[in-house]
């Protein structure tokens, strides 16, 4: 599946490195159209990935051969279940370069995995006073919980500003620490400036200052290299769906004396090893924050959606992400009419865009019909939106599947949202 | 389904020169309006007459073109209605969106009928309806809180 082999016709256009149209056929559905003669032109990879047939296939083959309970039934199918649920948490591990398995909780997706930290650790260790660091970056996912616990604990939530170009502004950050200081909780790459943040660098600053460090990867995990402990945070949370895997089903990386520390989230069966009518003792980490029947099918499904990433290389995916997004960059560039956010060098493949005189779900609309998905909104992160002065932007966000074609698709569909709306003057009499 | 029927010109001509865009100083009521998904806020003002019927009405905020534009007709609409008149006009657009009722035929509902074609695009209905679902909002209120200043 993977191939650094590029013969193909368009090998002009075309990064090296990858063999995309070979991959593309490994995702059924983007050989569909979505209007009659309209393929599809998928480029709202930041809201969820597409999913190739190998994870779609071991969902059902879970479903059709193996399906039972996990740690519990003393039967084959049980063993089964376990040990491939039990397996694709050693995948994830390597996948971050955790130090072992009993570092990956398995959550339902990234949010979950930040209300946990904040539920487990945070109403148990954050105190009158304590300071909680978020950029304004964040998603909605990364302000919100904090904003519960904060409630909860009489704890405070303090802004890291952002410099013009879109980058954290890690001079105001160095200011806001002080001895209050017990989290940082920022994103690895956001989800509507593609800025992709020096966590590593911020993780130094958190820990010199005494405080622990949260990495939002929902959007980086999917689409670079990413190894937890040259980042040495405290906590690293992303989803499955976001990077080829099914929904459902997300992560919570954790170090262990954190996780050994942190009181349970959920009580249930699975996470205890002796019940009483009114007390009980837990499992040890991560079962201990697994209550209940976990979401077996997508863990495993998971598995397989990070064999299938790494076989093509996190390297060469983010690669041939960055060419994508650059060329889109510079062709958007042509249009006086649009904006562009977010810094100009280095980037994840998301590109947030306004439209001069016209609404970012009428340039949404508009796209769609030529086949084009791509988000507009405020893509949770209302506080972000107020920053830039905006109610919402039009965004494309990119995945390894995309092409140059599908960028000239897009442009092309821009021409036509300017076709309707650029000239109502002379259009109405 | 294509564009020519949710982007008319009519639609976009109320989208570029919006009618009654603004706001009135000490209105008899006001009421606004929000789209959570996409962010379209609304804010609608009426001075009614001693008649209780709408002398002026305005509106101010921010939207796709779908919402302005339809803000946009309801005002123009609603300009000279009575209170009940304007309810049963809000519930034949309710009606029309949904395929089940008609406006009449005439001069006056010739732009607001325009908006029909929205039907055919589902995720943008709650874009035309925003304006409609405001004002019902605001005469309700308006006419409960009357009722009890009454009482």
């Amino acid at each position: 599946m993977s191939s650094q082999n590029g013969k193909n016709g368009k090998l002009k256009k075309k990064p090296a490195g990858l063999n995309v149209e070979k991959i593309r056929e490994d995702f059924p559905i983007l050989g569909r159209e979505v209007h009659p003669g309209k393929p599809l032109v998928y480029l709202d990879n930041a809201a969820t990935s597409q999913k190739p047939q190998v994870v779609i296939d071991r969902l059902s083959e879970y479903y059709a051969e193996y399906n039972a309970n996990v740690h519990r039934g003393i039967h084959v199918l049980s063993e089964e279940a376990t040990d491939a649920y039990e397996r694709a948490r050693e995948k994830i591990q390597h996948f971050i370069h955790a130090e072992s398995s009993q570092n990956i909780v398995y959550t339902k997706g990234a949010t979950e995995s930040i209300n946990l930290v904040a539920n487990a650790w945070g109403r148990k260790f954050l105190e009158p006073g304590d300071e909680i660091l978020v950029s304004y970056m964040e998603h909605h996912s990364n302000l919100v919980p904090w904003q519960l616990v904060a409630a909860a604990t009489g704890a405070r939530i303090r802004g890291i500003e952002l410099t013009k170009d879109g980058h954290l502004d890690l001079e105001h950050l160095e200011t806001l620490f002080n001895e209050k200081t017990k989290l940082v909780a920022v994103t690895q790459m956001s989800n509507v400036l593609g800025t992709i943040n020096p966590v590593r660098d911020i993780a130094e600053m958190a820990h010199r200052a005494g405080a622990l460090m949260l990495v939002d990867g929902a959007q980086g995990a999917a689409h670079m290299p990413t190894d937890v402990r040259q980042m040495d945070c405290d906590f690293y949370v992303f989803s499955g769906h976001k990077m080829c895997g099914p929904t459902g089903v997300g992560v919570l990386y954790a170090k262990s004396d954190l996780l050994e520390a942190m009181d349970p989230f959920m009580g249930g069966g699975e996470m205890i090893e002796e019940v009483h009518l009114d007390a009980s003792t837990y499992k040890d980490p991560p079962w201990k924050f697994e209550a209940g029947t976990p979401n077996i099918a997508q863990a495993i499904g998971l598995g397989y959606a990070i064999d299938y990433i790494r076989n093509i290389g996190m390297d060469v995916i983010h690669a041939h992400e960055s060419d994508l997004m650059n060329y889109a960059m510079q062709r958007m560039r042509y249009f006086d009419d649009i904006t562009v956010f977010g810094p100009l060098g280095t980037r994840g493949g998301i590109v947030s865009f306004t439209m001069e005189g016209t609404h970012p779900h009428d340039i949404a609309t508009i796209v769609d019909q030529e086949g084009v998905a791509l988000r507009a909104g405020h893509h949770c992160a209302q506080p972000l939106m107020r920053k830039l002065q905006v109610g919402s932007t039009a965004r494309i966000s990119i995945y390894f599947y995309n092409t140059t074609d599908e960028i000239d698709k897009f442009l092309s569909a821009l021409t036509q949202v300017r076709e309707i709306f650029g000239n109502v003057a002379q259009r109405t009499v | 389904m294509s564009l020519n029927g949710l982007y008319k010109e009519v639609i976009l001509d109320h989208y570029r020169a919006p009618r009654h865009r603004g706001i009135i100083e000490e209105p008899s009521f006001q009421e606004g309006g929000h789209n959570p998904s996409c962010g379209d806020t609304l804010e609608i003002f009426v001075r009614l007459d001693d008649q209780d019927v709408i002398q002026a009405i305005c509106f101010e905020g921010h939207g796709c073109s779908i919402s302005m534009a339809s803000s946009s007709m309801m005002t123009e609409i609603m300009e000279g209605k009575s209170l009940e008149e304007a309810l049963d006009i809000v519930r034949i657009f309710e009606g029309m969106m949904q395929g089940e009722a008609e406006f009449p035929d005439t001069d006056e509902y010739l732009d607001v009928i325009s908006l029909k074609g929205v039907a055919d695009f589902p995720v943008r209905l709650k874009c035309a309806t925003l304006a409609w679902d405001t004002v019902k909002r605001g005469i309700t209120r308006y006419q409960s809180s009357e009722k009890m200043a009454e009482e």
